[in-house]
């Protein structure tokens, strides 16, 4: 029988292993410079915890616990390898068990060690990507497999391999010295950025998820870096339209046509109260906070009449000073023709660079709505066709434009 | 850790490169000497001079030329003694090949267990 105590003991169980997994992993690394060891140890002890919590009662300390366990498991493993090694790394558990907490305090958190080993730029970038997933999120190798529709096999070669340079081309495990820190805490951004931008727009988006945790995660640990705040910022106010992004048939919903009220208000709030966090260090925003600014110009106007375009042009203005692309500039001219009229808007979208934009989507499909608005029906049509051709086939996106044409 | 580090000339790279406020070859090699972490290098003579040995079916097979039809070349190498990549990289960025050509870090093949 099932009880509520059962069912309370079970999560707290889950959610004292989410706090504590990574931690783990991470110090364990540090100590034995091993990442299997590491996590299958992490792993093993997971499991003792699930056998023996629920019939002996949660230890007063389940992290305590769960440290002990995960070292005595790695001690057990190390004994029977018998290698000069495997002494050294023994050695290493042991003193660090002699160690009392507050000689440990002030050191940097191992999780940030992780992380930036993870994504070291000498490390291919899809090998940063999974391995970031792998070891800082704790997703398995068959979801991982999953969402970057490659087999598992294919997987698990990709994180060997990289693993292995980690610890054949001499990557140190720590947080960068001040002189790189900048530099390679841009590169720790932008992987939490490409794997919410690989789950985003999915229905099936746990990845998006997975990254609003890790951007979270950085905040926590680097909480005076204004552009994790900006990237954490990005990720909420996109992730609170999820719900409202589909209907009930798995059809894409334009954002002006979207219930608003069913917008998280809960994850928008998060994402205000970084960016105010932020914009009190005083820094002139980068690139992360322009986007969530524009982005929150979204998430706070109570209607789609109501979106401060003016102020989205500006913020587009500094984005595009700060990191010039072509679909910035696209994202630009769209939101003139909101700010001054579809005629102006359409003008800005004939004066982009076709050829920096050739082959892309949207840049028809936005002349399409321009066009559609203006009530130039035959023009409109001959855009959409173009746009469908180059939208990806069979998605929600492609679909959305057949709509558009079928209601012209 | 061992590196060996493979100076690469790449014509489209030098004639594209902006002037830069770089060391030069001698203040490079006298800043990572002093500090013990050049074991070795020299510079290699051009590709015009190489040859390329292999057997095929017992035979020799002499022929003239790189082993690789490349517009990059390997101008020159050193081997490095450093802490971690980092410093590998962080010595590799400051070398005057770095505007203008490149280089390449290769770790050494150690056998440690």
């Amino acid at each position: 029988m099932t009880t509520d105590a059962d069912r309370a003991t079970a999560e707290a169980i889950t959610s004292v292993v989410a706090a504590e997994r990574t931690s783990l992993v991470a110090s364990l690394i540090r100590l034995t410079g091993d990442w299997d060891l590491a996590e299958d140890c992490v792993q093993d002890a997971i499991e003792r915890a699930l056998v023996h919590w629920p019939q002996e009662g949660m230890p007063r300390s389940p992290a305590a616990w769960l440290t002990t366990a995960g070292r005595n498991r790695a001690l057990d493993v190390l004994r029977r390898r018998q290698t000069e090694r495997a002494k050294l790394q023994q050695r290493a558990i042991m003193d660090e068990m002699g160690r009392d907490s507050a000689e440990q305090a002030g050191l940097p958190d191992d999780r940030l060690r992780l992380i930036f080993t993870c994504c070291h730029p000498a490390l291919p970038l899809e090998g940063q990507v999974a391995l970031t997933l792998k070891t800082v999120a704790g997703l398995s190798t068959a979801e991982i497999a999953r969402a970057f529709l490659v087999s598992e096999p294919t997987m698990s070669q990709r994180l060997l391999r990289t693993k292995q340079k980690i610890s054949n081309a001499g990557i140190p495990y720590r947080v960068p010295p001040a002189e790189l820190l900048a530099e390679r805490t841009a590169g720790v951004l932008a992987v939490v950025y490409l794997i919410f931008n690989e789950g985003y727009g999915q229905q099936e988006d746990y990845l998006a998820a997975e990254a609003l945790r890790l951007a979270r995660l950085q905040v926590d640990l680097m909480p005076t870096e204004d552009e994790a705040r900006g990237l954490l910022a990005l990720i909420a106010f996109q992730m609170a339209r999820r719900s409202a992004r589909f209907d009930a048939r798995g059809e894409l919903v334009p954002m002006e046509e979207q219930d608003r009220s069913r917008w998280d208000a809960v994850l928008i709030e998060e994402g205000n109260w970084h960016l105010r966090r932020a914009a009190s260090s005083g820094r002139s925003p980068g690139p992360y906070r322009l986007q969530a600014h524009i982005a929150a110009c979204h998430a706070t106007a109570a209607a789609a009449e109501a979106t401060a375009w003016g102020t989205i042009v500006t913020l587009y203005d500094a984005l595009l000073a700060a990191q010039p692309s072509p679909v910035i500039a696209l994202n630009r001219a769209i939101a003139i023709g909101f700010r001054d009229g579809y005629a102006a808007g359409l003008a800005a979208l004939d004066a982009l660079d076709p050829k920096a934009l050739a082959g892309y989507y949207l840049l028809p499909a936005a002349r399409a709505d321009f066009l559609r608005r203006l009530g130039r029906s035959d023009e409109a049509r001959g855009a959409y066709r173009a746009a469908f051709e180059l939208a990806p086939a069979g998605q929600p996106e492609q679909r959305l434009l057949q709509r558009r044409l079928d209601e012209l | 850790m061992k590196y060996m580090m493979f100076v690469v000339a790449d014509p489209d790279a030098a004639a594209e490169a902006e002037p830069e406020d770089e060391l030069t070859i001698d203040e490079w090699l006298a800043d990572v000497e002093s500090r013990g972490k050049r074991i070795t290098g020299d510079r290699l003579r051009p590709v015009s001079d190489a040859t390329t040995v292999r057997l095929s079916h017992g035979q020799m097979l002499v022929t003239d030329g790189p082993f690789t039809e490349s517009k990059e070349w390997i101008a020159g190498f050193d081997i490095l003694e450093c802490d971690n990549l980092d410093e590998a990289i962080a010595i590799a960025a400051r070398h005057p090949q770095a505007n203008g050509g490149k280089l390449e870090l290769r770790p050494f093949w150690t056998d440690e267990d």
